[in-house]
């Protein structure tokens, strides 16, 4: 170790570049700053915003606020309660059904299952190319097939989650301890018998917590699904702005919000419970 | 050579015997009993959303007959044999597409920005007051779970249609999923620095400025670079309400029977989501080293 020289003028002299940033970092960041706010300069132009509509939308959007309040259903409330159910529902099936389908499709997309990169590059690009189509455009294509309702939306949502899903699964399935899978194959274990008791006891609390956050995260998603005809409460509240009824309309807000922080705080419980609180898989 | 096995005596074999069956007996009754409330809720669920096998088993073949439709041309053969008529509105699309990447790009920006500077009234560690904090938390909460196509309806008709509402509506939801993410980074800091800087006499602002920002700036810039991702998948949506972006061309093909032009669409947006991933990818490793995925 050197002695710590007391004189600040001699470090500075020594270390120029811990006391002052280089004018060519200054100068890189001054460009990316500068560069990253002109493109949102052209972005704004580009997209027609203006002061002007900004002002007006500002005082329309006043004005709906006001008339939102006090929220009142009417006489559909019962109705909308039946399409929060068909809301949950969804969200509920949907979830299951991508968890069910996507476990044998990660198991393929998993470096330490399938070690050739031929087989698991095909798997891991498909899995990407659903995962990058929004759900309300998966809604729109199973509309085509099985018709309005929201057995479309439950098949729209597992089949964007079925990819969601399948990249969770194989990290979850990477991220594996070897040594139980080792000595199940010491014990004489086939293939899938490595797969059922060396692997599955390790990742199966880890996809249970991610299935649970997923069905927290998909009851949001199937509140909107109804927007383009695939059942749910998202067809009410749709509905109800287009025809400018604003008390039904924050009913239904209010509505999705609360049953969004219910079953949050069911999940949550029972995530904690599955896992342990020092783990959460939330990444 | 013998192998001489120490065992317990049978009494207390079987004794331990009895607790381990006890114990897996137990441990059977209550998956049994969850197993038992998970099938009554699926099949509750099930009538809920009007689950139809039949239906669905006899229509499965309009799934594949879908893609297979897309797949075709008018003139009836396949779509890769032909690719000027199967992109024949490619520079309206490519056009669109980059809207919707305009889009996604400023309203991440307006968003990231409000959320960086509402976020540290939100953290425990770094809020001026708690009563601040919990406004700041519940606006977070609101603009969070509103899901952001349901702004963009209602930005739709205050701001008139077109790309000004998307940006808005993303820019909101923005606000509220950066801005809980960005207070958990913050809440998690480590506070010697920050002792030291108020030590020093500096006023709240500016020990934020030297003590938080150095230690949160990576973390804040890979959840913004995420969260880039994930407003372009929801901005190619947002002209299914009319929100401006490539949107708007899909719900028309998809709803007046355009099957190639269906395809076509979908393929640019894949092709898209797939280069904006690995762009923003490539940049989070140049900025933070490999392996630090939020």
């Amino acid at each position: 170790m050197t002695p710590a020289t007391r004189d600040p003028s001699e470090l500075l002299a020594r270390y120029p570049g811990l006391f002052r940033a280089s004018h060519h970092g200054r100068l890189k960041a001054l460009a990316i700053g500068l560069g990253a706010f002109a493109l949102f300069l052209f972005g704004c132009w580009y997209l027609e915003f203006s002061l002007a509509r900004l002002i007006t939308g500002l005082k329309q959007l006043g004005w709906f606020i006001k008339l939102m309040i006090p929220p009142d259903p009417g006489t559909s409330f019962p109705t909308y309660l039946v399409a929060m159910g068909e809301t949950l529902s969804i969200a509920f099936l949907g979830t299951l059904l991508a968890a069910t389908l996507a476990l044998p499709v990660s198991l393929l997309a998993a470096r330490n299952i399938i070690p050739s990169v031929f087989l698991r590059f095909p798997v891991r690009r498909f899995l990407d190319s659903i995962r990058g189509v929004d759900t309300l455009i998966w809604a729109l294509v199973w509309i085509n097939v099985v018709g309005l309702g929201p057995f479309a939306g439950v098949l729209a949502i597992a089949t964007s989650d079925f990819g969601a899903f399948g990249k969770l699964f194989s990290e979850a399935i990477e991220g594996a301890d070897r040594k139980q899978v080792e000595g199940i194959r010491a014990a004489g274990g086939g293939k899938l018998h490595e797969i059922r008791f060396g692997l599955m006891p390790q990742v199966l609390p880890v996809l249970a917590g991610q299935i649970l956050y997923f069905i927290e995260s998909n009851t949001r998603s199937a509140t909107i699904i109804g927007i383009v005809g695939a059942g749910g409460i998202g067809l009410q509240l749709a509905e109800q702005i287009r025809v400018l009824e604003w008390q039904k309309v924050s009913t239904l807000i209010l509505m999705i919000l609360v049953a969004v922080a219910a079953i949050d705080f069911i999940s949550t419980r029972l995530r904690f419970a599955i896992i342990g609180r020092a783990r959460d898989v939330r990444h | 050579m013998t192998i001489s096995l120490s065992s317990y005596p049978p009494q207390q074999i079987a004794a331990l015997g009895a607790a381990y069956d006890a114990a897996v007996a137990r441990k059977r009754l209550r998956f049994a009993a969850g197993l038992s409330v998970f099938v009554v809720l699926l099949i509750i669920a099930g009538l809920g959303a009007e689950v139809a096998p039949k239906a669905f088993i006899d229509k499965i073949g309009n799934f594949v007959g879908y893609f297979d439709r897309i797949l075709n041309l008018d003139s009836g053969s396949r779509v890769w044999t032909d690719p000027a008529e199967w992109f024949w509105g490619w520079q309206k699309w490519l056009k669109l597409l980059a809207e919707t990447l305009l889009l996604s790009y400023v309203g991440t920006t307006i968003g990231a920005v409000s959320a960086f500077c509402l976020n540290f009234f939100a953290a425990t560690n770094l809020s001026p007051h708690p009563a601040l904090r919990f406004v700041v938390r519940r606006l977070m909460e609101f603009c969070r779970t509103v899901p952001s196509i349901v702004f963009a309806l209602i930005f739709v008709i205050a701001f008139g249609l077109g790309p000004m509402a998307g940006v808005l509506a993303i820019a909101i939801h923005s606000i509220g999923a950066l801005g809980k993410l960005y207070s958990e980074q913050a809440e998690n800091i480590d506070m010697k620095p920050l002792e030291g800087v108020r030590s020093t006499g500096a006023s709240w602002a500016s020990s934020i400025r030297f003590a938080v920002l150095p230690q949160v700036m990576p973390g804040f810039a890979s959840y913004t670079l995420l969260r880039f991702e994930i407003n372009v998948r929801e901005a190619s949506v947002m002209g299914f309400v009319g929100a401006g972006g490539i949107g708007q061309e899909l719900v028309v093909a998809v709803r007046k029977f355009f099957y190639s032009d269906v395809s076509a669409i979908l393929l640019m947006i894949i092709v898209t989501v797939f280069i904006i991933d690995i762009c923003t990818g490539w940049l989070r490793g140049r900025l933070f080293g490999t392996g630090q995925r939020a």
